[in-house]
């Protein structure tokens, strides 16, 4: 059976300056694998590249063993390829139940109707109360958006690219700007993911890391140093001098 | 076992609290009928003005043809009079060079051809946005005004072709000198269209709509046919600002290349930024108030009336963010707030 995605020999320079180099990454089906990396590896880059957001200047993108490299962002994303962003990218003057009502019905073509009203179809509306059920973001389903805490702005977006019922999902850093008294929500909702969808979670905090991922891929410059079980990773003597840096902080990864 | 069943209870309940929200927002409620039952009332309270009237209800229809693409997909044009314009000319030039004065079929055609004029400009303008966008749109109404003024032999230039006839509507209502049967018959189309951009506005392709005006990235990402959906919002909204434009040729009895001027796009953006944008609403205060207050200051003051047009949406975006019946909302909500407590 072929792995869920498939990156090959994916190459992509802005100018003289190559962003990406030569990546393979491979996640198989229910895969929990972490992008680490240096600031300025070029991880959100490959995530873009991956969803379709930039186009490779060489290699290929298989989704279930299907070439996707040529396709559009959005067209992945019916396909099952589902990302959160680093930054907030959320209906922000729409309440949290729109946003998530919004979803499915593009993910169901419903958005395609004109004449119905939004409201009637009830399925959809509860499909949308149990992923905000499954967040513990029911209380919040009528405020608007930009309203919450950021925090809970950071589950939205996890509710959001769930809603899409994902084959593959791309976690770009979700605890980021959550102050560390509300991160356990979010990496509690991580690891409670479905063990049939396949992840990629990029993360500089590597007690996260170490929590969540059983294979990771360190990148460096663009090219991948080396992938592994968070043991090796973590024994590994090139990771350590390259990423880690000279000192050694232990347990802290961040560039 | 009877305190989970509390919490069960409690937590259906809430569910039930939002969701019927959504399943309530695009009912009809009470105040709608508000405008509707104004618009009757002046056909009998100022009988000497139904000319007038028309106008103030066409440029209504327009405005709201705007609120569609600006207000809920955030499609920023300065070119929709180029729609405008081609409905005007499409009864114009029927009339006054194919015989055809049927109003409605001529209504009918004139929507078709600027939906199709959307749809073709549509097409490839809106891959772009903002400053772009607004340059390109700009530039197709003034080669659509260019385009007539070369062929002024067939459109009439900018002296315009005058004296049309059109034949009675239904071939029974024929019109009167005082305009009362133009301004039933545009009222008429207009609770039409109105009822259309409604149930569109409502629709889950509406919430589409919305989702592409609140961030794009994200509907790129949750796989929605962005293009798609914007290529056909701009191809109704032209439609329906083509409908404003033959209503304008028919209830004028004329039509002048001015249609497609810069000042005509520019005034219905005005009018709908006035009222309140993304609202269905704002397009009939805002075109009412703008319209009188024309009347009115032109009359004053005829040389100096756009002095206080000016005036009026200087203060109206410092002080009205959200237009005028964004105000009204708010001091709605303050009253209710002020009963409760």
């Amino acid at each position: 059976m072929s792995a869920a995605l498939q990156v090959e020999g994916l190459n992509r320079s802005f100018g003289a300056l190559r962003v990406t180099r030569d990546v393979d990454l491979v996640l198989e089906r229910g895969a929990r694998r972490a992008l680490i990396g240096p600031n300025g590896a070029g991880k959100t880059t490959l995530v873009n590249l991956i969803t379709g957001v930039l186009k490779p200047t060489s290699g290929r993108v298989l989704l279930d063993g299907e070439d996707i490299t040529a396709t559009s962002q959005a067209e992945r994303a019916r396909r099952g390829l589902a990302r959160t962003f680093q930054i907030n990218q959320l209906f922000r003057g729409l309440t949290v139940l729109e946003n998530l009502c919004m979803t499915i019905g593009e993910r169901d073509g419903n958005c395609n109707n004109l004449w119905r009203s939004a409201g009637a179809k009830r399925s959809v509306i509860d499909e949308a109360l149990d992923h905000l059920e499954s967040l513990r973001l029911v209380d919040d389903a009528l405020k608007l958006v930009r309203e919450l805490p950021y925090g809970r702005q950071r589950l939205v977006e996890i509710a959001i690219a769930l809603a899409q019922r994902p084959r593959v999902l791309l976690l770009d850093e979700p605890a980021a700007g959550v102050p560390s008294s509300e991160s356990h929500l979010i990496l509690d909702v991580v690891a409670r993911l479905d063990p049939d969808i396949a992840v990629l979670i990029i993360e500089h905090d590597m007690d996260v890391v170490m929590r969540f991922a059983r294979e990771i891929t360190v990148l460096v410059q663009g090219a991948v140093l080396t992938q592994g079980t968070p043991e090796a990773i973590m024994a590994d003597e090139d990771v350590r001098a390259v990423y880690l840096g000279q000192e050694g902080h232990k347990g802290s990864a961040h560039g | 076992m009877a305190a989970s069943d509390g919490k069960n209870a409690e937590r259906i309940a809430a569910r039930d609290r939002a969701a019927e929200f959504l399943l309530r927002r695009h009912r009809f409620r009470w105040p709608e009928a508000l405008p509707w039952l104004i618009a009757i009332g002046c056909f009998f309270a100022f009988p000497e003005r139904m000319t007038f009237g028309s106008q103030v209800l066409i440029m209504l229809l327009f405005a709201l043809s705007l609120d569609l693409i600006l207000g809920y997909a955030g499609i920023v044009t300065l070119g929709h009079a180029a729609f405008f314009g081609i409905g005007a000319y499409t009864v114009g030039l029927g009339a006054a060079r194919l015989g055809w004065s049927e109003p409605i079929s001529g209504l009918i055609a004139a929507a078709l051809l600027a939906a199709l004029g959307g749809f073709v400009t549509g097409w490839f303008l809106l891959r772009y946005r903002g400053l772009t966008l607004l340059m390109l749109t700009l530039a197709t109404a003034i080669m659509l005004q260019e385009t007539g003024n070369l062929r002024s032999d067939i459109s009439g230039g900018y002296d315009g072709l005058p004296g049309l006839a059109f034949s009675p509507l239904f071939g029974v209502f024929d019109y009167d000198l005082y305009g009362h049967t133009n301004y039933l018959y545009v009222l008429a189309v207009l609770a039409i269209a109105f009822y259309f951009v409604r149930r569109i506005v409502y629709s889950p392709f509406g919430q589409a709509l919305t989702g592409i005006r609140e961030n794009v990235r994200r509907m790129h990402a949750i796989g929605s046919p962005v293009h798609r959906r914007l290529v056909t919002v701009y191809t109704i909204a032209a439609g329906i600002a083509g409908i404003a434009g033959a209503l304008f040729t028919q209830t004028n009895a004329y039509v002048t290349l001015t249609v497609f001027d810069f000042d005509n796009s520019a005034k219905v953006m005005i009018m709908l930024i006035l009222g309140g944008t993304g609202r269905l609403y704002g397009a009939f205060v805002g075109a009412v108030v703008y319209m009188v207050l024309e009347d009115k200051l032109s009359k004053l003051s005829p040389t100096f009336w756009q002095f206080g047009i000016g005036l009026m949406l200087v203060l109206a975006v410092l002080f009205a963010r959200r237009g005028l019946l964004g105000l009204i909302e708010e001091a709605g909500r303050l009253v209710s707030r002020r009963t409760k407590t």
